[in-house]
């Protein structure tokens, strides 16, 4: 479903003593993710898990290489794709002079929602978390944990096939970060694929069919939680994940 | 038609907030050309004597173009904080619409708000005794005028990364062109020098503009096509600037 060929992308950057140069933060990935699958994508910081979040979502475009959603590219088909997918970004990033119900409306007219269609998905998506108290309340007024499921409902109003979600737990409690946990599940028994970064290990073993591993913007691993623990010979996917970012056994696929 | 309904998408959110806070935007933007027409028009203008009218209708076209431009300016300039700061723009990035329908409903609300603004300039100054002749073409020269400090207010949203630098437009390019433009008297009087750069700057050929036309004096045209050419390259950079923020 999304073919991913030698992305790359490089920022301008100013090293200490001043002088200008190229950073690379994502360097020559390629992977492909199936219809349906949780995919994780796990890195510690800076790892250029949100750069590559960002060039998949059209937000950036990449120095080089090719991304294609069921063989549409990205730099033709933007308009199209855009209709496919849902973001669910790392901050939260609501319209602060909106209400919780106008930000969900605004996004169901960007992506041209009838309305009579969105009103009804906008009240049945706030129910389906349980948020419909405060629909007319201010968006500043809500807790983290709101915040983050609002921001998972907005994504989904248009009815997106891939779903991106940029750490979608960051700073949450466990109780909050279950519940979104089976919100996600939820999604991806609907139909929806997945694509998940994190930091958080326990998280991509929960949940993701596969998992690739970044480190300084290069995939050094990509397998199932399960392929990762046979073949590193480790009890948790978190040791494979030390034993592949500490450098020991980091080998570019 | 899609392209329409996008740029009502952008219009629309930038609509209900107005609406929501219309009584305290009319009481807010009342405060400044009050002071102006008691200040200049009623207290310094007694003394001072122009060649047509009373000062106070000479005053009032160009209270019209820089309170127009100030407001569409700085009705546009939240846009930097939903770049920088809470990043809500990204909603329109990442949305399937027109990207150019952003710049234009952006631009259109900001329109709106300094027509309103200029409405209740002009019932001030009616109240205050002001005799002013308004005409449709009267009413394109404000557009204009809003629409290019619209834009300029637009590309600098896009451009600056700071609060700081962003009030720093006002302290550097907005205030100085308030005073100097034409507005409180003609340009004419500033030395040459001075002239021939003001004269390039759009504020001073609205200011020509409305106060011809306010006050039946004969006006150059060729300052309507300044202002339509800086409306069109506005456009033009501040169409490109949002197009290169997914570079």
């Amino acid at each position: 479903m999304i073919e991913i060929e030698g992305l790359v992308k490089r920022f301008p950057h100013r090293t200490p003593d001043g002088r200008e140069e190229w950073k690379t933060a994502v360097d020559g990935l390629s992977f492909s993710i199936g219809k349906g699958e949780i995919f994780g994508l796990l890195g510690p910081n800076g790892a250029g898990k949100t750069t590559t979040i960002r060039m998949l979502t059209m937000q950036t475009q990449p120095t080089s290489g090719r991304i294609t959603y069921d063989g549409l590219g990205t730099a033709a088909h933007a308009q199209e794709i855009k209709r496919l997918i849902g973001v669910v970004p790392q901050h939260v990033n609501f319209d602060q002079d909106l209400t919780v119900g106008e930000n969900l409306e605004l996004h169901a007219r960007l992506h041209h929602i009838k309305r009579r269609e969105r009103e009804a998905r906008i009240r049945e998506l706030l129910a389906y978390v349980e948020l419909t108290d405060v629909i007319n309340d201010g968006v500043r007024r809500l807790s983290g944990g709101m915040k983050r499921r609002l921001l998972i409902v907005r994504a989904l109003i248009h009815r997106p096939r891939i779903l991106f979600l940029d750490e979608p737990t960051v700073a949450l409690d466990p109780q909050v970060r279950r519940r979104i946990w089976d919100l996600i599940r939820d999604m991806a028994s609907r139909g929806v694929t997945v694509f998940l970064t994190t930091h958080y290990i326990e998280e991509a073993e929960a949940l993701c069919h596969r998992v690739a591993m970044l480190e300084r913007g290069r995939l050094v691993a990509l397998d199932t939680p399960s392929g990762y623990r046979k073949t590193y010979h480790v009890a948790t996917l978190e040791d494979a994940f030390l034993t592949l970012t500490g450098g020991a056994h980091a080998k570019t696929l | 038609m899609q392209k329409l309904y996008d740029i009502g998408t952008v219009f629309w959110r930038d609509w209900i907030v107005l609406r929501r806070r219309l009584a305290k935007f009319i009481l807010s933007r009342m405060v400044a050309p009050i002071l102006y027409l008691v200040a200049f028009g009623w207290g310094l203008g007694r003394s001072i004597q122009v060649e047509s009218g009373t000062y106070l209708d000479f005053l009032v076209p160009g209270i019209l173009a820089l309170n127009s431009m100030n407001i569409s300016f700085n009705s546009i300039t939240p846009v930097h904080a939903e770049r920088v700061y809470h990043k809500s723009l990204e909603e329109y990035i990442l949305a399937p619409i027109w990207p150019d329908a952003f710049v234009i409903g952006k631009t259109l609300a900001a329109i709106l708000r300094g027509l309103i603004s200029s409405a209740i300039i002009l019932i001030l100054a009616a109240l205050f005794g002001a005799h002013l002749t308004l005409s449709p073409l009267f009413l394109l020269i404000l557009i204009l005028n809003c629409a290019i400090f619209a834009e300029i207010g637009f590309i600098a949203a896009m451009k600056i990364n700071t609060f700081e630098e962003m009030s720093q437009v006002n302290t550097y390019i907005l205030l100085p062109m308030s005073f100097l433009c034409g507005t409180f008297f003609k340009a004419t009087a500033l030395p040459d020098a001075v002239r021939v750069v003001i004269e390039c700057l759009p504020l001073t050929h609205t200011s020509y503009l409305l106060r011809g036309l306010a006050t039946g004096t004969p006006t150059a045209l060729s300052s309507l096509l300044v202002l339509i050419l800086y409306t069109i390259g506005g456009w033009l950079l501040a169409r490109r600037m949002f197009h290169n923020l997914t570079k």
